[in-house]
């Protein structure tokens, strides 16, 4: 079976599940809207403070269900020692990897829809430059997926992971919370020239992320 | 072939070992003749373990979870059913895995495993949970192994039923393997599905 199919086959088995389940539905949506509505309660009092933070706390908001999301992944791999179905699969690392980002990828995507339409709603936003702040959620969204999906695995086999995974992944995905919150600001300030620049960098973490996956993938998932 | 032996002497690490999913950390050993030390994933295709634990997902169904065992294997589309077939458990195809009955899992497991065709089956306690048609089906499946090219090992404790199904046996204690006297072939008793 080449690559890509094996990634399909891996990515198909984890969205039926996240479908099935509904804890993405459920649980992880909720969740990123009642924070993207506490910090809109939060920082209220100033109204013209939301629309200027709003691409830094839609991105906190991404970012902490992305930890969830990551979390639900490798959690259901561990019931059942699921896990070593995996190693015994003969599927090979680097296409397990592609395919569980690209599912935790596709639940991101979902999400930031929904929570970029509540912080429209309730932050006052204007949207301009779409293009834009496409390609930069894509290029964001990619690379969170990469590194939480690393990190995921890094942690899968501890008991202490829930705690880890934020741990370790935050200051990993520090590069792409600071271009994704420059580039949307870039965006929303009707300066997409500026955002650009951003966007590129988001797409150059997105690369190397997906490389060291595809190569370490495999190994951490036999090693821890 | 029937591994014995008491608690704790190593029998079910030793079946992780022979699967690839332990690292070989002293001595030597080889699977499928394939050095263990080296090769370790690279034998995995050939072989499938049915353990304490099934593999598999609990949101998916019984034909879901046997898709993808077998997907995953490189098999040809329909073997899974084929295995379920087999197995007994086309009933609840639709069944995810999770609302299944201890010995529902323990034959789901059994199914994932011969749907990957391996060359060498590792059964840990295998009948534990079963139910009398699911040692029966067990009993086939072993029985039928050699016609499949394949090998199989079991681990049990419960030495006079597993004794049934294998020609030859060995004792591990404090992880040393004994061999016994190879025995004759136990008459298998005629087993229908």
């Amino acid at each position: 079976m080449s690559f890509l199919r094996e990634a399909a086959l891996v990515a198909g088995k984890d969205l039926r599940i996240e479908r099935r389940s509904r804890v993405a539905l459920q649980q992880i949506v909720p969740f990123a809207a009642i924070v993207v509505l506490l910090l809109a309660f939060a920082l209220d009092s100033d109204s013209t403070m939301l629309p200027r933070a709003a691409p830094g706390l839609f991105w906190a908001a991404i970012f902490l269900a992305t930890v969830l999301a990551v979390g639900r992944s490798f959690g259901v791999e561990e019931a059942n020692r699921a896990r070593d179905g995996l190693r015994m699969s003969g599927l090979d690392g680097g296409s397990i990897f592609v395919g569980k980002a690209v599912a935790v990828a596709v639940e991101l995507f979902l999400l930031e829809v929904v929570v970029g339409i509540a912080v429209v709603v309730l932050y006052d936003v204007t949207v301009r430059g779409v293009l834009v702040l496409v390609c930069a959620a894509f290029a964001a969204t990619i690379a969170l997926a990469a590194t939480g999906t690393v990190y995921g695995v890094l942690a899968g086999g501890l008991r202490a992971r829930e705690t880890l995974v934020p741990l370790l992944v935050l200051p990993a995905v520090m590069p792409v919370m600071l271009g994704a919150t420059r580039a949307f600001q870039a965006a929303l300030d009707n300066a997409p020239g500026d955002a650009w620049p951003w966007v590129q960098l988001l797409a150059v973490f997105a690369v190397l992320v997906c490389a060291a996956g595809v190569v370490a993938f495999g190994p951490l998932l036999e090693e821890t | 072939m029937l591994l014995a032996g008491p608690n704790g002497a190593g029998k079910t690490t030793l079946l992780r070992l022979c699967a690839g999913l332990l690292p070989l950390r002293a001595g030597t050993g080889e699977v499928l003749g394939v050095d263990l030390a080296t090769g370790r994933k690279r034998i995995r295709r050939a072989i499938a373990l049915v353990g304490h634990e099934t593999f598999c997902y609990d949101d998916l169904t019984v034909l879901e979870n046997v898709r993808f065992a077998a997907r995953a294997a490189g098999c040809e589309p329909g073997v899974g059913e084929a295995a379920l077939e087999r197995v007994g458990l086309k009933r609840v195809a639709n069944v995810a895995h999770g609302r299944l009955s201890q010995g529902q899992r323990r034959r789901l497991a059994l199914a994932n495993a011969i749907a990957r065709a391996p060359r060498l089956l590792l059964l840990d306690e295998p009948h534990a949970g079963l139910d009398e048609e699911g040692r029966a089906v067990l009993e086939a499946v072993v029985a039928e192994a050699p016609q499949h090219d394949c090998t199989v090992m079991i681990a049990s404790h419960e030495l006079e039923l597993a004794r049934r199904l294998v020609t030859r046996e060995v004792e591990i204690i404090a992880g040393q393997v004994h061999p016994l006297p190879a025995a004759a072939p136990a008459p298998r008793p005629e087993v229908r599905v």
